[in-house]
């Protein structure tokens, strides 16, 4: 069959674009290189939806910004995405960065960004007790919250899913062709597509996938962000976001209240060379720390309970690139670095308003269905609503992981709605996600992901690929046998 | 072995409720049942109580408390038979999510769903977890492949999976040492015992049994650097560390592996000490208990791993015995002079328990030193009492016995324990 889109690559934007598009009467497709989808930029984000202020107005990035942060409100409702929208300050520790809150404050009020306020040292350590004594000024902007970045993206295209896009994942593009009508053929190892259209939303390889297409006029620099997981116990160290005076390059390193309620720290800014280098790094720690104890001298390396470090799709036009392109039907929504996660709503919506001038014809679908089921999450429930919910499924008596309180009804939830990696299962319950980082659970949800696929549990993998957990036992008599 | 029955309802009451049914919690409800408790309930998360030692098959365990080397699995089994003989009831696969300070304990388990009850005691003896990668920060990728030594050993021990082909490993703990043996049976290349320290950290009959006599290389001074592989672990970069434990770069090597197991030590369990908001001890990491093994929490008490690390499971039960026997008593309104001497941790002594004694009666403490201290050594007890030891090593636990005769001319209100070479005491 000849699909209307094919969207190339499964993070936040591809998926926002993709439950945009499932509004209409349409036959997409969305495909993934990975196991499953937001297992590249996305899960590694730093999870912030931005206040609306930060980017500069002739930016692409700059309307786009502040939409995507209004958008998601009603998204993580109908979704049911994990969101907290706690604010952030900006601080100056330098008289002259003042200078920058102003006319961060100008740029925000000019673009009607509400609740904006300049603080002075008092106000703030009214409001933040832990903060250093030596931050002259902040910038004071409620719109800013904190969101679960792989339960956006995957919620997003579970979304899609349900509302009829067809969501492939282990299909990584190989050739991109067009015909003289414009259908474009997308080949991968495991299937040959045809779509009328292709969007390009493959974040670090957009650059790749452009050239694949003919139309390889820019370049991604993969741009490393190590971030680093505080333990449970320093949660409340800070309410709000904690960004330092930002600077061209980078926005900072941030102190991150999380939705779960921890303390995050990070990330770096770090320009490298190979797309797959995700390692975190002793030099990255130390600037990190370094950098986030001038804000809040309480934060300690001693409490960190696990780091990851994820790559920023930073182009060389250094702004979104999004729109049509020189091949007909090749739509680019390329180049989607910081602040891509807050604008991927936004982003979504305008993409689908260039494919309708591109000629997609858009009719809506009057049975869309905008929200998703919200399973209960155990752990955040009252005693009576505990009782209740144990009567009605003990599945949801029977405990999984320890350190988060998932329960095995959850698990099953997850994996009938499509995880099924361990990756995937925990980004989507949280299990493996604590102090104890899946020493105790790791079993448990394996041969639940067995059981629940019909698969033996050396099938099972971290995250797809050669990602194995587990061998089974070499057998020295049939071996001997064999021999 | 199944010989646990499942009680289908729970009480809405119990003398004694013990939080884990490891080699603490059984023997904690045991000493229980000894000073005439009623109604002893042990809640364990597994399917099968037993806790760990179900895992650990191999030998050296219950010479000291059962007065013969048995197994891991063995020495479970005669702890349970001990509690289920003495009308203890072992409430399997449930989970304890809550204990409030009234003692009111919220449970969840498929047999009773979620459901609270009360007890006039609860012992708490949840064990303890691994340290893992993210508490070390080791820098490098995140693949499949990498996982603590205790993980591993459930996967092969209990399920009969192997973790890799070619194993590296981080940290030269009892579980790491047992691994590495239990893995090259397997028929698995371990290819190394990587140790940050300048000295080992499990016991030495594990270095001996385990190591050596399989030809395991042990490289102390050593840490791993970088870990690499984007799917699976590829290799681990390896290097020697200086004085100040600050890795040597420029000295460093790689080393093949599909697998690196970490043994970097033991945390005790203590999310739901926390949550009830009993007293903890940075320097066990356990609640701060007396010599009853009474947290700051009256009517809550602290067993085995959840209060400090021990090396051999015989010591938790001994300890969980006292711990189980005055949550008894408790429950049952009997009374035991309370305690009127702290005890602090001294010269080169890491951390001591219990935190206080009491002058009338005779009480052993447990104590694990700072700095290795190979020559013959002295642990004093304050300046009324001293023990000489062979040596003492951080990774062996020591112990000094106090007494009313020893303490009839002490009239401070702390007592120091101080680690100090023989030598120098003598000369």
């Amino acid at each position: 069959m000849r699909y209307d889109v094919a969207i190339i690559g499964g993070g936040v934007v591809g998926c926002a674009i993709a439950r945009e598009l499932s509004r209409y009467h349409l036959d997409v497709v969305l495909l993934e290189r990975d196991a499953e989808v937001g297992f590249g930029t996305s899960k590694a984000n730093s999870g912030i939806i931005h206040a609306g202020a930060h980017a500069k107005e002739s930016t692409r990035m700059g309307p786009l910004e502040w939409a995507g942060n209004q958008r998601w409100g009603p998204l993580v409702e109908q979704l049911g995405i994990g969101f907290r929208r706690v604010g952030e300050l900006v601080v100056a520790v330098e008289p002259e960065q003042i200078h920058t809150l102003e006319e961060l404050l100008a740029q925000g009020l000019a673009r009607g960004v509400p609740g904006l306020e300049l603080w002075e040292p008092e106000r703030i350590r009214q409001a933040e007790p832990n903060i250093s004594e030596d931050i002259l000024a902040a910038l004071w902007a409620p719109t800013a919250g904190v969101i679960n970045p792989y339960e956006a993206t995957l919620l997003l295209a579970e979304s899609a899913a349900r509302n009829g896009v067809e969501v492939h994942t282990d299909r990584e593009v190989l050739a991109l062709d067009s015909d003289a009508d414009a259908t474009w053929t997308v080949k991968t190892a495991a299937q040959t597509y045809t779509a009328r259209f292709v969007v390009n939303a493959a974040g670090l390889r957009s650059d790749h996938i452009a050239e694949l297409a003919g139309v390889g006029d820019f370049k991604i620099n993969p741009r490393k962000g190590e971030e680093y997981l505080l333990d449970k116990r320093v949660a409340g160290l800070v309410s709000r976001i904690i960004f330092p005076c930002p600077t061209p390059k980078t926005k900072g390193i941030l102190v991150i209240p999380t939705v779960d309620g921890t303390i995050m720290v990070g990330p770096t800014a770090e320009d490298i060379d190979s797309k797959d280098d995700t390692a975190t790094s002793e030099e990255g720690a130390d600037k990190v720390f370094r950098s986030v104890q001038r804000l809040v001298p309480g934060i300690s390396r001693k409490d960190v309970i696990a780091s990851f470090a994820g790559l920023r799709a930073e182009p060389t036009t250094g702004d979104f690139i999004i729109g049509p392109t020189a091949r007909k039907g090749f739509i680019n929504a390329a180049g989607i670095k910081s602040p891509g996660l807050t604008s991927s709503p936004a982003i979504a919506a305008e993409i689908v308003d260039v494919l309708a001038d591109e000629g997609l014809g858009l009719r809506l679908r009057d049975d869309f269905e905008p929200t998703l089921p919200h399973p209960a999450r155990f752990a955040t429930l009252s005693l009576h609503q505990k009782i209740q919910l144990a009567a009605a499924d003990p599945t949801y008596a029977r405990l999984v992981c320890r350190c988060e309180h998932i329960t095995e009804a959850e698990v099953t939830d997850a994996i009938r709605r499509g995880s099924h990696t361990l990756d995937g299962v925990k980004f989507r319950t949280r299990a493996g996600m604590g102090r104890c980082q899946g020493g105790f659970c790791t079993w448990r949800v394996m041969e639940l992901l067995a059981r629940e696929q019909g698969i033996p549990v050396t099938e099972v993998t971290k995250r797809g690929g050669n990602s194995w957990v587990v061998r089974p036992r070499q057998d020295p008599v049939s071996e001997e046998v064999a021999s | 072995m199944t010989m646990t029955t499942q009680p289908r309802h729970l009480a809405s009451y119990y003398d004694v409720l013990v939080v884990g049914g490891g080699p603490a919690g059984l023997a904690a409800a045991l000493g229980a049942r000894e000073t005439g408790a009623e109604r002893v309930l042990v809640v364990d998360r597994e399917l099968e109580a037993g806790g760990i030692l179900l895992q650990c098959i191999h030998s050296g365990f219950g010479l000291r408390y059962f007065r013969e080397e048995i197994t891991g699995p063995e020495y479970a089994e005669r702890s349970l038979e001990q509690a289920l003989e003495s009308h203890v009831d072992v409430l399997s696969d449930a989970f304890v999510f809550d204990v409030t300070e009234d003692r009111t304990v919220a449970i969840m388990s498929p047999t009773v769903g979620v459901a609270t009850t009360t007890a006039a005691s609860v012992v708490l003896a949840m064990g303890a977890r691994e340290r893992t990668r993210g508490a070390i920060a080791i820098p490098g990728t995140r693949p499949a492949g990498v996982l603590t030594a205790g993980l591993a050993q459930k996967l092969v021990n209990l399920h009969g999976y192997l973790p890799g082909r070619r194993v590296a490993i981080l940290g030269s703990g009892d579980i790491g040492l047992i691994m590495a043996r239990r893995l090259t049976l397997e028929g698995i290349d371990v290819v190394g015992v990587f140790e940050l320290m300048p000295h080992a950290n499990g016991l030495s009959r594990n270095i001996v049994q385990c190591l050596d006599d399989f030809d395991i290389p042990l490289h102390l001074s050593t840490t791993v650097v970088d870990i690499v592989g984007h799917d699976r672990v590829e290799k681990v970069t390896v290097a020697p560390v200086d004085a100040h434990l600050t890795p040597q770069l420029d000295r460093s090597w790689d080393v093949a592996c599909d697998t690196l197991l970490l043994s970097v030590g033991l945390i005790p369990e203590n999310e739901l000490s926390r949550q009830l908001g009993v007293r903890m001890d940075p320097l066990t990491n356990g609640p701060v208990v007396t010599s009853e093994m009474e947290t700051s929490v009256p009517g809550v008490f602290a067993a085995g791993n959840v209060a400090h690390i021990n090396d051999l499971a015989d010591w938790v039960s001994e300890e969980a015995l006292i711990a189980g026997r005055a949550a008894g008593r408790r429950a049952t309104g009997q009374r035991v002079p309370a305690d009127n001497i702290r005890v602090l941790p001294g010269r080169n002594v890491a951390s001591v328990v219990p935190h206080s004694i009491s002058t009338d009666r005779v009480h052993t403490l447990y104590l694990r030193v700072k700095e290795p201290m190979l020559e013959d050594s002295l642990i004093r007890l304050g300046d009324v009492h001293e023990r000489k030891v062979r040596a003492l090593v951080p990774a062996e636990m020591a112990s000094i016995k106090a007494a009313p005769r020893l303490l009839e001319d002490f009239h401070g209100d702390a007592l120091r324990i101080d680690a100090v070479p023989a030598q120098e005491v003598t000369t």
